[in-house]
């Protein structure tokens, strides 16, 4: 992931936006910064707490600019608006959002999504994974220029478990399934102000996110074999989704879910052996 | 079994930032190293890449020290 090499333009030229969820380098979060920066975007990075500061601003500093880093817990009314507040003042405007944050415990990613879930667990997954889409959005939308300056692009990252039974997957499966109905209804309010949101649904990756999955490798190698293209889904393939939707090559898209997953999402039965 | 903790060693010093001779088989990641649980999962992410093997979370949860992690790689591709 470190060796890819990102195509460099001028796609995001002079455009502004917060990318929240990098943990490490093989964040999917951080695979579509680099291809926005390699593009020419300004970047804000949020991060949740001191322990992951510590893994983000390293990989910031990497880019060469200026860092430029903010705390958000999304599960905190007065850290978002302490957040948003910075934006707006160091840069005034915001023309994108990247959202890449979801949250379930361990245990309930794992077994009978029926009797493991419990109240508290569904309310987290639900309000750290979904709403959190809702709350950044507002308050990114409100620094976006008007609809005849330019607008705006919002992302969010998804999977599959949304509309499909994934084995341990689960309440995040839930959770999916709100954030992207989220993205709908978001961008029907948005889409007057010239504000496109989407989602990318990308194949599994191994990703911190992954790690928290029992099974994960399983995950992954279905995702592989069942797929159309005989392949892992590519960070490139991925961060090239986001540049697109992000930029204005994405004019006219909105209230989509994208599949960025080696064709996994439309395949209904895997190949069968007698080769036909 | 020294390639392994040879390798095992390479990764916990890249990954954790701390000199080699702190890395002995007795070290604890947390305790020692000055890891959190963050870092013993991509450790153990780290593992499964270099070694090509799966690490299942029981299991997972019972590397603790750096020879922990040998042994069980060791028995893994042995």
């Amino acid at each position: 992931m470190s060796d890819t090499v990102f195509p460099a333009g001028d796609l995001m030229k002079g455009k502004r936006g917060l990318v929240m969820g990098v943990a490490n380098k093989n964040s999917i979060a951080w695979g579509i910064a680099r291809q926005l920066h390699a593009q020419g975007a300004e970047l804000a990075f949020s991060y949740q707490d001191e322990a992951l500061e510590k893994r983000v601003r390293p990989l910031v500093e990497s880019l060469g600019d200026e860092p430029f880093m903010v705390t958000a817990d999304v599960s905190d009314d007065a850290s978002m608006e302490a957040c948003f507040k910075t934006l707006e003042d160091k840069w005034g405007r915001l023309d994108f959002l990247v959202h890449a944050i979801a949250f379930a415990g361990k245990d309930e990613l794992q077994g009978s999504f029926t009797h493991n879930t419990t109240r508290e667990g569904f309310r987290r997954a639900m309000d750290i994974s979904a709403y959190s889409f809702v709350d950044a959005s507002r308050r990114a939308s409100a620094l976006m220029p008007s609809k005849e300056e330019g607008g705006g692009s919002i992302i969010s990252m998804t999977y599959l478990g949304s509309e499909r039974v994934v084995p341990n997957y689960n309440v995040m499966g839930v959770a999916k399934a709100a954030l992207e109905a989220s993205t709908r209804y978001i961008a029907r309010d948005l889409g007057p102000l010239g504000i496109r949101v989407n989602a990318i649904s990308a194949g599994p990756m191994r990703t911190l996110a992954m790690a928290g999955i029992s099974g994960g490798r399983t995950l992954m190698k279905t995702g592989k074999d069942w797929s159309m293209l005989k392949e892992d889904t590519t960070i490139e393939g991925v961060a090239g989704s986001a540049l697109y939707l992000l930029s204005d090559l994405g004019k006219s898209c909105t209230g989509e879910v994208l599949h960025v997953d080696a064709g996994f999402h439309a395949v209904g039965v895997p190949d069968i052996e007698d080769g036909s | 079994m020294s390639d392994v903790l040879a390798r095992v060693k390479k990764i916990v010093v890249e990954h954790l930032d701390v000199e080699e001779e702190k890395v002995t088989e007795s070290a604890s990641f947390i305790d020692d190293l000055g890891a959190d649980s963050l870092d013993n999962v991509e450790l153990v992410m780290a593992f499964e890449e270099e070694f090509d093997i799966e690490i299942p979370d029981d299991a997972a949860e019972h590397i603790q020290t750096v020879g922990d992690a040998v042994k069980f790689i060791s028995e893994k591709t042995s």
